[in-house]
């Protein structure tokens, strides 16, 4: 049983860490569709520092520094010059793909490195959380940890209450005296260094190995479940471990022997994270509530 | 302005085409998996190098890599034919409609398509290798190493080489222990190192302490090693990957059937084939029998011995099919048309072959 969870845990990790960077970003107003992109990226920058230095953890660095890196170029564009943020989303995933492939193309099939898992005196040792998440890889503690505080930021805080202002509307904010785009590019950089760090679990401690693409699609189903929580992180994590188990659960129902065709075991995540959609887009009154109003709007400032 | 730059195209392929005999062959190569996948695609690409090794200045390689089974190797295989290959070696199961459909419209090129049956022009000519034989041995070491008495199986889309694969890894099996259970998962694909990651870690989940696969890349041997139980390396010797984990590998060798087929082309000589060679003919080889112990190793020893020489092969009856029915009769042994086609599970191997 423990084995099942765990294999779930390790699968909704890298989901979670984006999606929760995502959601940020899309709290300020801005709908950043790069996150596939800034992961990839990622997870290349991160397995390439690990290996040419045999040191995981500066692998986590450089994974968190390149999504950084490129959500700077998405937050010039879409916050600075106030781009059409789709677009500019979109070119920023085939940029990052493009990028990765290029950076990556020597380290196909090499044997990486791998993040150590944690170990936490008392904790570690305690009954079924311990061996999930204090006996785990560092990045999943991290994750929920980031969600956790995340929440405290945006209800709790004078700053998340300033951030939510940005994203609802902006041109209040910004007669309030409020920075509207230092605000966002912040919220944009977050979210990149969220996504890069997604991606860095992905090499170092999903499989210790690279290959292109290798993040197949996460950063697409991150953005879903953005609004499978309607913008809310707690429901991130229930989304995020969902997800984890559908992927999962396909391959222990296969060694188990259920008699369910593999190609629609392969579907199901896919399946599910339309089914999700479809029912959160009829509820509309539940959604709205929680909608950044400006979500997507490019924003000028009146000078 | 067209008109005559093609024109002189024209006058300049003309012109070079008497020279052309003294050019050196171009021989072209399609892999699925990028050649650093330590696995098959590598493997291909290690015959590749062997070409260029031992024919010299006589040839001229060149290769794609990571090109999708479908639509997309329509293309590369075609882009092939159109920049002068003059024989194109297409190294996956998936790419054999898409070969037949470019040789007919490119006669003077040959086309080598490995593992497929599809012969349908007389310039396709298909290799396989016996890559069953060594799923014997290793269903033999896993059954006598295992505790559980259960083995997992990471495998890629339910084709008759892949099917073969596992019935050659059971009856190995129950030669040792006729109760082996064997856990198969499907992944739907040939290289995809986080799913089989997840594949490996699902089936150590439950209970087995055995691990092979036909998939491609070394994901679940770091996975196996990580867990603290035995593999079977695939394609290619992945000792590196797990130094203390890794029984033995099936290594295929391509490289002799590479280059005889390139050295026919400059000979002129050659004409359509259809080749299935094994440990004989060292197109299948084991990796050393490591991390168990001596007596077992002598004995995998003895059995690939026999193989070698033909004294035994695996699939000789008694063998039921999966539902009890017989197969094989005492001492009758499959025919390699029956081999090539084969779409049953034996008698032991629990599930469906999805469809």
């Amino acid at each position: 049983m423990i084995a099942i969870l765990l294999t779930i845990v390790t699968a909704a990790t890298p989901l979670l860490l984006a999606a929760i960077g995502e959601l940020v970003v899309e709290r300020s107003g801005v709908l950043n569709l790069g996150v596939e992109g800034m992961m990839v990226v990622g997870a290349v920058a991160a397995f390439a520092v690990a290996l040419s230095t045999g040191n995981p953890w500066l692998g986590v660095l450089a994974g968190a520094g390149a999504g950084a890196a490129l959500s700077l170029v998405f937050a010039a564009l879409a916050v600075g010059l106030a781009t059409n943020q789709v677009a500019t989303g979109l070119a920023l995933t085939l940029f990052g793909i493009g990028v990765a492939g290029l950076v990556g193309e020597g380290f196909v099939g090499v044997p990486g490195v791998k993040l150590p898992p944690l170990s936490v005196p008392g904790l570690s040792d305690l009954p079924i959380i311990g061996p999930l998440i204090f006996a785990q890889d560092p990045l999943t503690l991290l994750s929920l940890a980031l969600t956790a505080g995340v929440s405290v930021f945006l209800f709790r805080t004078r700053a998340g209450l300033r951030l939510r202002a940005v994203g609802d509307a902006p041109a209040a904010a910004q007669a309030i005296g409020l920075n509207v785009i230092g605000i966002r590019v912040a919220a944009v950089i977050f979210g990149g260094v969220c996504a890069g760090l997604a991606g860095a679990h992905l090499t170092l401690v999903y499989t210790s190995q690279w290959i292109e693409e290798i993040t197949a699609g996460r950063g697409w189903i991150a953005l879903a479940l953005v609004v499978f929580a309607s913008w809310r992180p707690g429901r991130v994590i229930l989304g995020a471990y969902l997800f984890g188990a559908v992927t999962i659960a396909q391959f222990h129902a296969q060694a188990l022997g259920v008699a369910v065709p593999s190609q629609l075991l392969s579907a199901l995540p896919y399946l599910a994270t339309i089914l999700v959609l479809v029912l959160i887009a009829a509820n509309r009154r539940a959604t709205m509530v929680n909608t950044p109003a400006a979500l997507g709007k490019p924003f000028v400032p009146d000078r | 302005m067209k008109r005559i730059l093609l024109g002189a195209a024209l006058a300049l392929g003309l012109g070079l085409s008497p020279a052309a005999a003294q050019d050196p062959v171009r021989a072209c190569f399609v892999y699925v998996g990028p050649v650093g996948d330590f696995g098959w695609s590598y493997q291909h690409d290690q015959g590749r190098l062997q070409v260029e090794a031992e024919l010299g200045d006589q040839v001229e390689t060149a290769f794609l890599e990571s090109v999708k089974e479908g639509a997309d190797a329509e293309r590369a295989i075609e882009r092939f034919a159109r920049s002068g290959c003059d024989i194109i070696f297409t190294t996956s199961f998936g790419y054999m409609d898409a070969t037949n459909k470019v040789a007919a419209r490119f006669p003077d090129v040959k086309f080598e398509h490995a593992t497929g049956y599809k012969r349908e022009h007389p310039n396709v000519s298909t290799y396989n290798s016996k890559f069953y034989q060594g799923r014997y041995i290793i269903g033999q070491i896993a059954a006598a190493m295992s505790d559980t008495g259960t083995a997992g199986y990471i495998a890629s889309f339910p084709i008759p080489e892949v099917i073969r694969g596992i019935n050659a890894f059971m009856l190995g099996a129950q030669s040792v222990d006729p109760d082996f259970a064997l856990k198969i998962v499907w992944v739907n694909s040939w290289f995809d190192p986080a799913r089989e990651a997840d594949a490996a870690k699902a089936l150590i989940g439950q209970g087995v302490d055995m691990l092979t696969q036909h998939t491609d890349s070394a994901a679940p041997m770091q996975v196996a090693a990580e867990e603290g139980i035995k593999a079977f390396g695939q394609a290619s010797d992945q000792i590196a990957f797990g130094p203390e984990t890794q029984l033995t590998s099936i290594i295929d060798d391509w490289g002799p059937y590479y280059v005889a087929r390139v050295k026919a082309v400059i000979d002129g000589t050659w004409s359509q084939s259809d080749k299935w060679d094994g440990l004989l003919e060292g197109n299948v080889a084991m990796a050393p029998y490591t991390n168990m112990p001596e007596e077992l190793a002598a004995k995998a020893q003895e059995v690939e011995e026999a193989i070698r020489t033909g004294a035994f092969e695996p699939f000789t009856g008694p063998i039921n099919k999966q539902d009890g029915t017989p197969w094989l009769a005492e001492g009758e042994v499959a025919t390699e048309g029956a081999l090539l086609g084969l779409n049953f599970y034996v008698e032991g191997v629990d599930g469906q072959i999805p469809n």
